[in-house]
């Protein structure tokens, strides 16, 4: 048996063994994230890392966050798609204690973000800004030691981790003459600074190389199997997909979809398209079924009949190959956004 | 280590990386020398200090420059930082506003009072060398020049904080910060001067003027200068002038301090209630 996925599709080819625990094995695509219950109701614990209660900022005449409930549960990635302006870096901003909500409660470890007492847990979140932005006249070693120190750390650590994100090499050149990728992993380095509860990483893989890209997702796992509440949020929602326990889209500062990846796709009720090969060129096609060549079979259908389909598709005769394409983040993310817009 | 002391270091060794002490200082030394080189000409052989006639010309050159320098540094203390976005990332880290204001307002005074120092310091040894010796008897005034001169600097960068910390632009705060020193600097002196002399005396009284001489930190920069020591007040040509319009060294210092604090924690209010 072997299954090889790619975005947005898995392929199946049957096995003479078990087929039917195959099968189970696509019924669930997602990974399965730990953490409490999602959606629109949060829970009553003080000691979420991130807590929104009903978060509204007004900018103006306009509604930057809008009613806002959320929380951020330890051991997850949560990715926050949305457009340009749908409210994304405000929301991070007021997590981080930035900006205030005009109404709502923002709260950090059990503490309001923007009192004094956050202060002091804000060593616990580590933050990479949308747009990096380091002093150009400090070395890498000396960025680094600056921000470990402000979070009363020792610098011991700073040298395994700059050679970590993959710049070692440079840690005695000014910032100023690093590359955009340099300096993003320089930034991560510093986001990294002492173990974070709390990552939040604002559009964090734009302008990345494909390197760059890989090492970023491979220590944003390494954290959160460590146990970290992580907040990634972009608009290319697709490149995203296999870091997403859960997936959040604001739009227009509201949030408009909340769970996981399975979830959002039951949700939006897309069709699940599963494909055959069969051996002998096909005369008339069974019921349900469509042919779409003369050995391929097509059959749409939803998330919660995509098992019967497939239960189906293993009964008809010469079946050498099966293939699902469930919708990809991209398309669930356009249908949601359209969703609203009626 | 306390945040407070790891940004006011921070800033220094930024002052120190580009390049801005060295050029302040070279920039005030080589203006010392050339108006101490300059002002001793006309003094010939009298038996007067070298220094002494100095610190009356550097006075009023500090006037210009220390306030520039200032401004300059100030300006984008804070509204370049948030523009840059290095202001978002510091904040996200345990420390308080205030402290970031505070650390980066110590650090930049470190380096102008460092430039000023060095600079005025330099230009004085060498005059007094090239003038028989090193006496420091005769330092005391030159050395009260530098520290006006320092609290000068300071009250300008806490007038460049202030404005730092309430515009929205770099731009806007640059506009705004050269208004003001060309106000308390030029304009400042010149109306008060046109209206001394439409005045006649009537209304302005010296101790009307004096009040008003107290609104400007430049003015208190002067009086400290030129009536602060009996020697210099002499050769500035101030010594008739100095029993009716001298002011107690203690209100004109007040009154400096003054000129630093209050912009400053206007500054550090407007910053703690800011959007960043």
């Amino acid at each position: 048996m072997s299954i090889s996925a790619s975005t947005g599709t898995l392929r199946y080819r049957p096995a003479q063994a078990e087929p039917e625990s195959g099968m189970t094995q696509i019924g669930l695509p997602s990974h399965h994230a730990p953490g409490g219950p999602r959606g629109q109701t949060a829970r009553e614990t003080a000691n979420d890392p991130v807590r929104l209660d009903d978060v509204t900022k007004i900018y103006g005449s306009q509604r930057a966050v809008d009613s806002v409930s959320l929380v951020l549960n330890p051991g997850e990635c949560t990715v926050m798609a949305g457009h340009n302006g749908a409210g994304k870096s405000t929301l991070v901003k007021l997590i981080l204690g930035l900006i205030r909500a005009d109404a709502g409660k923002v709260t950090i470890f059990g503490r309001s973000a923007s009192s004094r007492a956050a202060a002091m847990s804000r060593r616990h979140i580590g933050y990479l800004p949308e747009t990096v932005a380091l002093h150009p006249s400090l070395t890498g070693t000396e960025t680094l030691a600056f921000y470990a120190r402000l979070k009363g750390l020792s610098t011991d650590g700073n040298a395994a981790l700059l050679s970590r994100v993959g710049i070692a090499q440079a840690a005695d050149r000014r910032v100023g003459g690093y590359s955009k990728g340099m300096r993003q992993r320089l930034a991560l380095a510093q986001a990294l600074l002492g173990q974070p509860r709390v990552l939040l990483l604002d559009e964090p893989t734009t302008g990345l190389d494909p390197a760059s890209r890989l090492l970023f997702y491979e220590i944003v796992g390494e954290l959160r199997n460590a146990g970290a509440a992580i907040l990634l949020s972009t608009h290319a929602l697709a490149e995203l997909e296999r870091q997403a326990d859960r997936v959040i889209v604001l739009q227009r500062g509201r949030k408009i979809a909340d769970g996981s990846l399975s979830d959002l796709r039951r949700d939006a009720g897309l069709p699940v398209r599963v494909r055959l090969t069969v051996e002998h060129e096909i005369t008339s096609a069974p019921d349900n079924w469509q042919r779409v060549g003369p050995y391929r079979l097509e059959r749409s259908c939803t998330e919660t009949t995509k098992l019967a389909a497939l239960r189906e598709a293993q009964t008809l005769p010469g079946v050498t190959d099966i293939e699902i394409e469930a919708p990809g983040l991209d398309e669930m993310y356009a249908h949601f956004l359209r969703r609203e817009d009626h | 280590m306390n945040p407070t002391l790891i940004i006011i270091a921070k800033e220094i060794r930024d002052g120190l990386r580009n390049r801005w002490v060295l050029a302040v200082t070279l920039l005030l030394a080589a203006l010392a020398l050339s108006l101490g080189f300059l002002g001793s000409a006309p003094t010939g052989t009298v038996k007067v200090d070298p220094l002494t006639v100095t610190v009356v010309s550097l006075s009023s050159l500090s006037i210009f420059l220390v306030p520039l320098i200032a401004m300059l540094l100030s300006y984008d203390a804070i509204v370049g930082e948030i523009e840059r976005g290095t202001m978002a990332l510091l904040l996200s880290y345990p420390v308080s506003r205030w402290q970031v204001v505070i650390g980066k307002f110590f650090g930049h005074l470190a380096i102008l009072a460092l430039a000023t120092t060095i600079g005025y310091g330099l230009a004085g040894i060498t005059l007094q060398l090239a003038h028989g010796g090193i006496d420091f008897s005769t330092w005391m005034p030159f050395l009260f020049l530098i520290a006006a001169s320092i609290l000068l600097g300071a009250s300008f960068l806490s007038m460049g904080y202030l404005i730092s910390s309430i515009v929205q632009e770099r731009a806007t705060a640059a506009g705004i910060a050269i208004g003001v020193w060309l106000f308390l600097v030029v304009i400042y002196d010149m109306a008060l001067l046109g209206i001394l002399v439409a005045d006649q005396g009537r209304i302005i009284t010296s101790h009307v003027l004096n009040t008003i001489l107290l609104f400007n930190p430049t003015d208190v920069y002067r009086l400290l200068n030129l009536t602060g020591y009996e020697n210099v007040s002499m050769f500035a040509g101030m010594a008739g002038l100095s029993e009716q319009a001298r002011m107690p060294l203690p209100l004109l210092i007040g009154a400096q301090l003054l000129w630093v604090a209050v912009p400053f924690t206007l500054a550090a209010s407007a910053f703690r209630r800011r959007s960043i």
